[in-house]
């Protein structure tokens, strides 16, 4: 259970840095953020499944 | 007109939260804890019939609104009887001679007398028939299957009839439509192939963002966040991507680092690249399903659980509090079931897009991360 609640911190730090990168990136070059958007979209994706995954195997 | 029809949105969003509300007031006397607790769990399982919504009356009669649905087992010979013979789990359905019986939505042979036996850990030691019965989730599926169907034969016809120009319900899909062709198959899959793949990654996007919204209805279906559809869907994905892979796609995985070094000094790197690359074919289609299926699962969860928050505050406090929040959460859920489709959709092409490559396209992406 412990391992349950660190998982979803360390998910939620990556999650959260993808998106801030993100965020800085597209104030960068605000013409590509479509691109951005959906690199951004596919890495907070996998590491979800990560989390998920964690989660699944502790319950 | 425009606030009209957003007034008309926003009464039919909070008409359908309340209906959600209204599925889950099964009140009963005991622990209300464990009940919504039990509740929940039902209802993230497939069931045999299609009850909307239960109570229990006056005289202390449980009353279901619904219909059963056909079992269909194949035990000896193939036994087809109504679901309506388990009465809920709570009497023995007989047929041709065998007795059956409904045990945490599962159904077991018994004798007439309909005993269970278990091991020591608590599980049923009865024999399991093998199943193929048209349960929940399958009606949704048909229904889903048949609404897409006639859908989009019917825009198809239009755009024939109209020199091509969308009409009616075409203006809304057709957006969406070429969002996932310029979008997310050109860019993944190239130029030359993108067309090969574009019914599957078409008909998977429509077919989950479907059902996860038949999800959010009060019909209360719960089709994406079971583990049998998501994994059907992704092995769709991998047949489709290791059947239609290039020879550079398997050479890839079984030679990676190809001319750029002397075969003597692959032999150790290949020890363990090979197997990580062989893994990995198998590891991405199975993130696809744990992803779709534990999102979904998840967010009924969350619903559920706040729907009864109503029951354990039992004040004037809890009501408002569960609604607003149930009400935001199926907002948000709204937008889950759209973000899924499309990321389900979008590693497919990714996967697609890794299977269709040749060598000059593999060139161009030099310096890339291509593996996953």
């Amino acid at each position: 259970m412990v391992g349950a609640g660190l998982v979803v911190i360390g998910v939620g730090i990556g999650i959260g840095k993808i998106g801030g990168s993100a965020m800085e990136a597209i104030a960068r070059q605000p013409e590509s953020y479509g691109k951005i958007q959906t690199a951004m979209l596919i890495a907070a994706a996998l590491i979800e499944g990560i989390g998920f995954a964690a989660l699944f195997a502790v319950s | 007109m425009r606030t009209k029809i957003t007034v008309k949105t926003i009464t039919l969003l909070l008409l359908l939260v309340s209906f959600t509300a209204f599925a889950s007031e099964e009140t009963g006397k005991g622990d209300k804890k464990s009940e919504i607790k039990e509740y929940i769990q039902h209802h993230l399982k497939d069931s045999y019939d299609f009850s909307l919504f239960s109570y229990t009356n006056d005289a202390g009669e449980h009353k279901y609104i619904g219909a059963p649905l056909p079992v269909i087992l194949w035990d000896n010979g193939l036994k087809v009887f109504s679901s309506s013979k388990f009465h809920h789990g709570e009497t023995i359905a007989e047929a041709g001679g065998d007795y059956y019986k409904l045990y945490h939505s599962k159904i077991y042979k018994t004798d007439a007398a309909g005993t269970i036996n278990y091991d020591e850990e608590h599980h049923p030691t009865n024999v399991k028939p093998l199943d193929f019965s048209i349960t929940k989730s399958v009606v949704m599926i048909i229904i889903t299957g048949l609404l897409m169907f006639f859908l989009f034969r019917g825009l198809a016809r239009s755009y024939a009839n109209n020199g091509g120009i969308a009409k009616g319900v075409g203006r809304f899909f057709e957006p969406i439509v070429l969002y996932i062709r310029d979008d997310i198959a050109i860019p993944n899959i190239g130029e030359k192939k993108h067309m090969k793949y574009m019914p599957f990654l078409l008909t998977v996007f429509f077919f989950i963002w479907f059902l996860n919204m038949f999800g959010l209805t009060p019909l209360g279906v719960n089709v994406t966040g079971n583990l049998a559809v998501t994994a059907s869907l992704a092995i769709l994905t991998f047949l489709l991507t290791n059947l239609t892979g290039t020879s550079d796609y398997w050479k890839h995985i079984f030679d990676p680092l190809g001319d750029s070094m002397p075969w003597y000094a692959k032999i150790p790197l290949y020890v363990i690249l090979i197997p990580i690359e062989v893994l990995g074919i198998f590891i991405k289609p199975f993130s696809l399903l744990i992803r779709l299926y534990a999102n979904m699962q998840a967010g009924h969860i969350v619903l559920m659980s706040l729907i009864g928050l109503m029951f354990i505050f039992k004040s004037w406090l809890g009501s408002p509090l569960s609604f607003g929040l149930a009400f935001a959460i199926s907002l948000i859920e709204i937008l889950v079931a759209l973000l899924q489709a499309y990321i389900f959709t979008m590693l497919s092409a990714l996967y697609f897009g890794f299977a269709a490559e040749t060598h000059d396209h593999a060139e161009d992406h030099d310096g890339e991360v291509q593996h996953l």
